[in-house]
Order: C-alpha cells, then structure tokens, then sequence
C-alpha cells in the first residue's frame, strides 16, 4: 500500500472518536489523493460526518493518525486545518443567520482597510469584501440580489450556496462537503455539481459526502464506502453500480480484498 | 446596482418596498416609544419640554446610560449581567477611599483595576468554566454587593472637587447646558458602536451571540471574544463610576439599586434580543433616554418612586414579549 501513501494528501489512519458509549469513529482509514474527487457515501449514522469534522479539526480524534502530503497533523481547531488549506462545508452549514451574505463569507478572516484606518483603527474593508463575496456568489450563479442581506433572509438552498462559496473561495488544499445539495433544489444541485468539477479543474481535490447516488457517479473519481464509523471500502465508480454500491453500505454485498484494502 | 435589481418595478411597488424596508428598521419601534413618551410627558406636565429638565434627564441617564453600553455588548453574546450595576457601586467607593489615602490619580487607577479584575472573574468563569452567566452574575453580584458593605462600613464617601468629579462639571451649547459626564457617555456610545459595526472584533460579538457551534467552526476564537467582551464591561462599569461620583461627589454603598434592572430595560426596549446575536447599541442609547424620560416624567408627575419601578419592571416584561414574538414570526 506504499503507493497509496505516497500519492495522498489527505490521509487518516485508525481514527477512533467516542461521544460517552456512542462510538461515531471506530478505526476509520480514508486516503484522498491529488486532484481528484472523493465522494463518501454511508448509511444515516455511519459516522461520515464525524470523519471528516476529524479531518477538518472540528473534533479531536481520542486516537488515529491524520497526515497531509505524508506529513503528520495535529488539528487542535478548524483554524489549524483551515492554515493547512482545508475547507469545509458542514452538514448544519456553519452560517451565522443575523449576519449579512459578505460578512458570512469572510467570518474569522476579514479584509481590513489598507492603511493607517486598518492598522490603527482596525476598520473592516467592507466594500472589498462584498465586492469579492459578490464575485463568489456571481461565479457560482447563484441569484441573490444582495450581499448586504442577512442570511436569514435567504432559502435553504441560498443558504447552501454561501456557505459552499465560502469554502469554494478560500480552499487551497483540500475541499470537504458534507452533504452540499441536501436542501436544493434539482438546478441548484446541478451548479454546486458544476462547481466541485471547477474545483477539480483548479487542481484542489475535494471530499463529497452524498447520498445522491446519480450524482455521486456522474462526479465522483472513487467512492469511499463508510459502514459502522470505518471505512468498509473504496470502489471504482466505473467498475460498480450504484445498487451494488448501496449494497456495500448496507452491509448486503462484501467489498473485494482489493477495495477492502483502500486501493482501486 | 439597486436600479438594476428594481428595474422592472413600478413606481408604487418601488415606495411599497422602500415603506416595508423602513418599516422593518430595527430602531423604528424604539424611537416611536421615546417620541410617544415625550409627548405623553410634555402633556401631563408643563416643565417636561422646558431645556433645564431636558439637560436633567440627559444627565441623569448617564450612570444608566453608560452602564447600558456593557450590559449590551454582554446580551449580545447571549449573556446577562446581573453585576455590573454593583461593580460601578464598588467602584465607587474604591474611588473614594483611595482619593482620601493615594489622591485622584491613584484612585482612577485602583477603580479601574478593581472593575476590570471583576469583570475577568465573570468572564473567566462564564469561558474557563463554561457557567450560565445568569448565574454567575447573580453570584458575583450578591457577593460584590455584600463586599462593597463590608469595605464602606455603611458609611459615605465624599470626594474632593478636581480629577474625579470632572465628569460633573457643567458646560453651555447656546442655551443649553450640560455636563461632561453626558459627552463621556456619548463618546463610549461612539467608540463601542465603531467597535461593533465597524471591527472584526464586533462581527465576531455578534457571530458568537448568535450561533457559537458556527462561529468555532468558522475559526473564531469564540472564548476569546467572550472573555474580552466581560473585560472591556469591567472598563465600562470604571467609567460610569467616574461618572456616578461627577454626578454626586459622595459615594454611597446603597446607591444605584436599580441601576442594573435599567440597563437591562435599556438594552431590551432598544430592541437587542436576549437571545443574543442582535440588537446595536444605538438602540440602548434611545433605551436608556426612554428609562429616562419615563423615571424623569412620572416623578415630574408625582409618582412614587416605588411605582416608578414597577413601570420599569412591566416595561421590560413587555419588550421582551415584543423580542419573543417578533422572532417567532421571523422563525
Ligand atoms: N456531538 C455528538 N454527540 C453525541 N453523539 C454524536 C455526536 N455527533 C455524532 N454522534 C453520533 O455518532 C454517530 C455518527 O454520526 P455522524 O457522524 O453524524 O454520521 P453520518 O454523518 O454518517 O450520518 C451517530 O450515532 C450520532 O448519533
Ligand atoms: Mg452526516
């Protein structure tokens, strides 16, 4: 399996995460290698989201390894891996409602004015960063009218949008998205479908939590199988179906030795 | 950019949508209140309107009014502050005594550091050990309270005229007069809504008072702000000392009683949510002249103080019931 080291940027080795007497992690591997995109797919509860809030640094693995480019991390916080150039899209979003579009978009990074009124006076550099979050928004054609709404004024699926975007414009290692088209609608799919290809294009792989499965074969490079909070396998979209895929997540089918091992 | 989002629309659908724009200003509903008390007052009694009672409520709001700048920053983040009115109590007597022992100058800086250390022990306990701060308020408060006795010995403090009595002092625009303390009270409003609006800082108070599971996932030091916000009431309640000893040159450990349930009134009637996350402190500053205006013209009125309160605690009851409801709707 030395190649499947070598070529990762993104790998976990035997991540184990207890909440009290739930384990969500129980021994999880996962490998994301250089441009491509990884869909992770699982039952409800197998543990996907835990996974990758590891690999984010929204949680402590209580045991595990995690490394970037062969290099061992230690995530205390989603700052440390968002430094390391991992963004994230998380399933409840990560938005704050009451503030505006801009603001969301740039929360704990903000734009200061250039200048004594930044350095001094910490003013916020509000018209750059609304001019970029509108920029964002316009790339990835979502319509909303302005990026001095309130969050909360947005659909659900608007919603995903910022919150896709902010990932999308800061991303310079890895993008992770948990469960991106859960709440939009069949067009709005679509876009973040065309987005995580522009993604890929830009040469930034990235990590898709679906449970669209037409979607997840449409996009997907490999298929990650998640089953009992570890990896049960990893599947060649082009060498299975997608019934035989949701058979391996339910447990109904066994994955070969070839993708038991991580390696397709 | 707004033309071209509108273009399309006709001239009334463009005044109806400016109409439901002003309509769902924030600061509307206050302002609407302090315009409907002015009027009320100004009725019911003939010296209401006059410019001497007019520059009396100015200052008597600034203890409250100063005060309402902190207990704003800590709603905002979702918290209370039960304490901060006996902190500024503390902080008076501190004052006093040191002006006796060290001078004025030893004085300020023994009230700060006084006000500043007990806002860090509210702050610490609310982040390092993650306490309700309803109920850590209400700890410290009962205990600064009981100290405050303690270190005063049911005495009063008169202080010397100079350094820290400047907030008093007196000065005219045209024919109005009026006092330092009531600058002082406008420049922290300034400051802190700069801060607020204008500041990473100040997004990051709001983020945290909103949602704090999306702000650490966002990378906000979420305890850091918390913390900060706790420190920066300490600075908040050390000034309003200063200005409570401007205003009455004897420091009185059974003043200011109901100082804290007015900023709290303040803050919610100027339309900050309790649940955090909303609200600016404009809004307290017509909060605090509305408690003004209210405590002002019923006694102008002849109503007992005692009946005062009572306004003041339905007041309250009733802008929260508004905050309820309104998010509710908005939910
Ligand atoms: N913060 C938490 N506290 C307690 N249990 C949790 C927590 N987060 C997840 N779990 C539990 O861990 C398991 C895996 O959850 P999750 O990672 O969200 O799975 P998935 O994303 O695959 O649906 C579930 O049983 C869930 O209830
Ligand atoms: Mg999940």
């Amino acid at each position: 399996m030395t190649t499947t080291t070598e070529t990762s940027v993104l790998q976990a080795r035997n991540l184990v995460k207890k909440y009290g007497n739930v384990t969500a992690i129980n021994g999880a591997d996962f490998d994301l290698r250089a441009g491509e995109v990884l869909a992770v797919v699982g039952d409800n509860g197998a543990g996907k989201s835990s996974l990758i809030k590891a690999l984010a640094g929204a949680l402590v693995p209580d045991a595990g390894e995690i490394s970037m480019n062969g290099e061992k991390v230690n995530f205390r916080n989603t700052r440390d891996a968002r430094a390391a150039g991992i963004e994230t899209v998380y399933q409840d979003l990560a938005v704050i409602p009451a503030l505006d579009i801009a603001t969301n978009v740039f929360l704990g990074r903000e734009v200061r004015r250039r200048g004594i009124m930044g350095t001094v006076f910490r003013r916020l550099d509000m018209p750059r960063m609304r001019a970029e979050a509108s920029g964002h928004l316009a790339d990835l054609k979502i319509g909303i009218k302005s990026v001095n709404q309130a969050v909360e004024t947005l659909s659900g699926g608007q919603r995903q949008g910022v919150a896709v975007v902010r990932a999308a414009a800061f991303g310079r290692g890895v993008i992770i998205m948990d469960e991106p088209t859960a709440a939009l609608g069949v067009k709005e799919s679509g876009q973040v479908i065309d987005l995580i290809r522009s993604i890929r294009d830009r040469g930034i792989p990235v990590v898709l939590i679906s449970h669209d499965m037409p979607h997840v074969f449409e996009v997907a490079d490999r298929i990650h199988v998640h089953r009992l909070g570890k990896r049960a396998g990893v599947v060649n979209p082009r060498e299975r179906t997608m019934s035989e895929v949701v058979a391996l997540m339910t447990g109904a089918e066994q994955p070969s030795e070839a993708e038991r091992a991580g390696g397709v | 950019m707004s033309s071209a989002t509108t273009a399309g629309l006709s001239g009334s659908d463009l005044t109806r949508a400016r109409v439901a724009r002003i309509l769902r200003e924030p600061l509307l509903g206050p302002l609407a209140a302090l315009i409907v008390a002015i009027i009320v007052f100004s009725v019911v009694s003939q010296t209401f309107l006059n410019p001497y009672n007019l520059s009396l409520i100015l200052q008597q709001s600034v203890v409250v009014g100063i005060l309402a700048i902190g207990q704003t920053l800590i709603i905002l983040t979702s918290g209370i502050d039960l304490s901060i009115g006996s902190v500024a109590v503390l902080g008076t007597i501190v004052m006093a005594q040191q002006a006796g022992a060290g001078g004025p100058i030893l004085a300020l800086g023994a009230t700060f550091i006084v006000c500043v250390v007990l806002g860090a022990v509210n702050g610490g306990l609310v982040t390092v050990l993650r306490l309700p701060p309803f109920i850590v308020t209400l700890g410290t408060f009962t205990a600064i309270q009981a100290a405050t006795r303690l270190l005063a010995g049911s005495q009063t403090y008169q202080v010397p005229d100079g350094v820290l009595t400047l907030l008093g002092t007196s000065f005219r625009i045209g024919g109005f007069a009026t006092t330092f303390g009531v600058v002082a009270m406008l420049l922290v409003y300034l400051f802190v809504w700069y801060a607020l609006s204008q500041t990473a800082w100040g997004k990051h108070v709001y983020a945290v008072g909103g949602n704090i599971t999306a702000s650490k996932l966002s990378g906000i030091k979420s305890n850091r702000t918390l913390f900060s916000v706790y420190v920066v009431t300490g600075v908040i309640a050390a000034i309003a000392a200063w200005a409570a000893l401007g205003r009455i040159p004897n420091a009185d450990p059974n003043a200011y009683q109901t100082a804290n349930l007015d900023t709290i009134t303040a803050v919610v009637i100027g339309g900050t949510s309790l649940f955090g996350g909303r609200g600016s402190v404009i809004g307290t500053l017509i909060g605090t002249l509305i408690v003004g205006v209210l405590r002002n013209g019923l006694t102008q009125a002849g109503v007992d103080s005692l009946y005062q309160n009572i306004a003041t605690g339905i007041l309250v009851i009733v802008a929260v019931a508004v905050d309820q409801f309104a998010r509710r709707r908005s939910a």
